[in-house]
């Protein structure tokens, strides 16, 4: 397969070769002495492309259209605009393609993968893409189609990429986590491929992605990033085992429990008894999850588990940063007809998204420049005090309808209540 | 080409690709705890017990690389691993006595064990220079430089509590919110290469994409083209992906910042973004000296001066933003202060000061 080509000159990049940490140049170096492989030449250019970066403090690539047969999008095309000078990775396109939930892989599995991009690729492969794909990257535009065949033929399917659902990710809950509050790996499969084909062809006013986090400590940065986040959630008691309470006391003393568990409680809600117990006033605690994350053995979440849904995170452009904001306080996760809900919720969300966003405008955009109230009015959900952080400070807005607004309040308030709200232990 | 039809499958089952004692046990986890840096050990209601052992990579792996990791799983780890989010991955093992020759053929591997617990764990970083079609620096070479610095604390847990670290190569910030983030700033508008824009651009779009109303449809020499006001911009970049004529990379002028601060749990206080703590630092590579000295100076502060279990944004929170200046050596300046839309929201609206 060699071409002859020699390995270019990288004084820049060989400076990242040295130090205590892997080194992907030492790894694209591997792939471009490959000589006996397709991809070669091609790794040889690329680094090239990469050095003269470094050197001119400029990227090189462009995007375009490159495909696969029925689907709209997951393919990343790159063109490189210096392809004169390195003519052999003029293409170097990315195939996004989904992982198991929670990152999970059989050697066999990634071997296999191996194969099939030392055949049709450059041998250069991202685990993980920021939004959770498999980022194979470095394809000929002719080779995109093979590739993307043989990955399908193993169980693999492309991922999200423009104005479409996107590739989501779930942490490693249920699998290998205590604070897990419901099946995050089923939720992420029975939601996305629900949606498969608002990801596969593109229709949406913009991108639009579900993250699903097992407890409130949010591993899938799902409040921040997601437009759909799906927190893992409890509302009875947290459980606690008052032995290991007393154990842990034990091993680390009395004022270790103060200064890093009692008085980290933000609502004040713990409280070390003379007897080295714990008492919790369940109705305050806010299920921040710091004390049970401490004390691993003694406490944990409650039995009546479920999720909590925010809406409309996403980063700076355009109007500036939004986190997710509570459209559904609780939703319990035990039954098929529990995680169906969650999808037909999902699925009213991204419609009203779809019918009255503008374009390139995310759902947190769409929800500020209509208004919250509207939004859930529209897509039908019902509004709790646990969705503001306090009521509006102006009286700006005209409140003729107050006495029906004040009846659906109490209407709403006749369906709740079955649960239990929780109280001392 | 074939005329193969996809088989459209989505998220593949978890099942097959799942370790068998994680299987077993799903969903009925009881506690947990940490032996030793880069090592989690979890007990479940069945009494089972599962050891992993956690490593950096270089997230951009070339086949070798998998291969290598693949056959340590195999020799080591029944044939099983997985990666976190931030590009780790991890072993799974069922016994005590198979961590330690685990730690040891990863060691030999050059794959750090660590990022457990209170310590700086790998950087969640974008794609830059090696693939990105709009990015004004690279990610992994300034990754790779950061951590050959943090090295020791990926692989101890003496940090006050996790410090996240993230790059991003424009104002986009797909490296996402951070202890510390690591993120381009331009400090130039857009050149307009005026002889492109009327054939690749859509202008209402570009238009419509500022968020400061800053562009307009102009003719140029003849042509349809944009202009800007440069009063009014900013310098964010939102132009340039839908319209790569509105030029803003600049060897010289796109510079970085570092933001502190974020924290995406929700463990004792809400979520929170990441705030400016310094600007104008050189784009320097192959190795971004100036970023990596300031990052240590801010990590430094946070290690000597915070309290157990605080994140950074916490510490802040606690001593106040003017005893962050001054125990991390950075200049407070008017760019600190937010102009943008809410920005008298952050704002001292009291008398609580501190001096």
């Amino acid at each position: 397969m060699t071409d002859g080509k020699k390995m270019p000159k990288t004084p820049m990049l060989d400076k990242l070769e040295g130090g205590p940490w892997p080194s992907f140049v030492t790894g694209l170096k591997r792939l471009a002495k490959d000589e006996s492989k397709p991809y070669a030449p091609m790794m040889k250019d690329l680094l090239g492309q990469l050095e003269h970066s470094y050197e001119t403090r400029k990227g090189y690539w462009k995007g375009g259209t490159v495909g696969v047969i029925g689907y709209g999008g997951g393919v990343i095309p790159r063109f490189s605009e210096v392809a004169d000078k390195f003519p052999a990775s003029s293409e170097f396109h990315t195939l996004r393609i989904m992982p198991a939930p929670g990152m999970h892989y059989t050697t066999e599995v990634l071997r296999k993968m191996c194969d099939v991009w030392e055949e049709y690729g450059s041998g250069l492969i991202a685990l993980h893409g920021q939004s959770g794909d498999i980022m194979f990257q470095g394809c000929s535009t002719k080779n995109v189609q093979p590739a993307f065949d043989a990955f399908n033929d193993m169980g693999f399917d492309m991922g999200g990429a423009g104005p479409a659902l996107r590739t989501s990710m779930s942490c490693v809950g249920h699998a290998r986590c205590e604070h897990s509050c419901y099946d995050e790996p089923r939720a992420h499969r029975q939601v996305i491929n629900e949606f498969l084909d608002e990801m596969h062809r593109p229709a949406m006013p913009y991108k639009f992605k579900f993250k699903f986090s097992g407890c409130p400590n949010d591993c899938t940065n799902a409040i921040q990033r997601a437009d759909m986040a799906v927190i893992g959630m409890w509302r009875d008691d947290m459980k606690v085992d008052q032995k290991e309470v007393k154990a842990f006391v034990a091993e680390r003393g009395r004022s270790y429990v103060i200064d890093n568990i009692i008085t980290r409680c933000p609502t004040h809600s713990l409280k070390l008894a003379d007897d080295d117990t714990l008492k919790v006033d369940n109705r305050n605690c806010v299920r921040c999850m710091h004390c049970i994350n401490v004390m691993t053995k003694a406490l944990h979440p409650g039995d009546d588990r479920g999720v909590t849904l925010l809406l409309g995170g996403k980063r700076t452009l355009k109007i500036g940063d939004l986190m997710g904001t509570v459209i559904v306080p609780f939703l319990p996760m035990k039954t098929d007809e529990d995680y169906e809900q969650l999808v037909d919720i999902g699925r009213r969300v991204m419609e009203f998204f779809a019918d009255n966003a503008l374009e390139h405008e995310r759902t947190g955009e769409m929800i500020e420049r209509i208004g919250f109230a509207n939004f859930m009015e529209g897509v039908g959900l019902p509004i709790d005090p646990n969705m503001v952080s306090h009521p509006r400070t102006n009286p700006y807005v005209r409140m003729d309808e107050w006495d029906a607004a004040v009846a659906a309040y109490e209407e709403g308030r006749k369906g709740q209540g079955a649960h239990n709200k929780g109280g001392q232990s | 080409m074939s005329a193969r039809r996809a088989v459209e499958s989505g998220v593949p089952e978890l099942d097959p690709y799942l370790h068998p004692l994680l299987k077993k046990n799903y969903g009925a986890w009881k506690w947990h705890d940490r032996p030793r840096p880069g090592v989690l050990h979890h007990v479940a209601m069945s009494g089972d017990e599962v050891w992993t052992v956690r490593a950096g990579t270089q997230r951009q792996l070339d086949v070798h690389t998998v291969r290598a990791l693949c056959d340590i799983g195999d020799r080591y780890a029944d044939g099983f691993m997985r990666f976190t989010s931030r590009s780790n991955v991890e072993f799974m093992v069922a016994s005590q006595s198979q961590v330690a020759p685990l730690i040891e053929a990863l060691g030999k591997g050059g794959f750090p064990v660590g990022g457990t617990g209170n310590s700086i764990s790998m950087i969640s970083h974008t794609q830059g220079w090696l693939h990105c079609d709009i990015p004004a620096t690279d990610a992994s070479g300034v990754v790779k430089a950061l951590m050959d610095e943090l090295h020791e604390e990926f692989i101890h847990e003496r940090m006050p509590n996790k410090l996240r670290i993230s790059t991003s190569c424009c104002e986009i910030n797909c490296g996402g919110q951070a202890d510390i983030a690591v993120n381009i700033q331009h400090t130039k508008p857009p050149r307009i290469n005026h002889d492109a824009v009327g054939n690749v651009c859509e202008r209402p779009t570009v238009v419509a994409r500022c968020p400061v109303a800053a562009i307009r449809p102009a003719l140029v020499n003849g042509k349809p083209s944009l202009e800007i006001d440069e009063r009014k911009c900013m310098c964010c970049g939102a132009c340039y992906p839908p319209c790569p004529p509105m030029l803003i990379n600049d060897p010289e002028n796109s510079k970085i910042a570092i933001w502190v601060g974020g924290k995406h749990a929700n463990a004792r206080s809400k979520p929170t973004f990441h705030k400016l703590a310094i600007a104008n630092l050189p784009n320097n590579p192959p190795r971004w000296p100036e970023v990596a000295a300031v990052v240590k100076a801010i990590i430094h502060a946070y290690k000597d001066d915070a309290h157990d279990w605080e994140r950074l944004g916490e510490w802040i929170e606690r001593i106040g933003w003017p005893r962050f200046f001054e125990l991390s050596g950075l200049p407070f300046t008017k760019f600190h202060i937010d102009n943008w839309r809410g920005g008298r929201g952050s704002l001292n609206a009291s008398a609580h000061l501190r001096f």
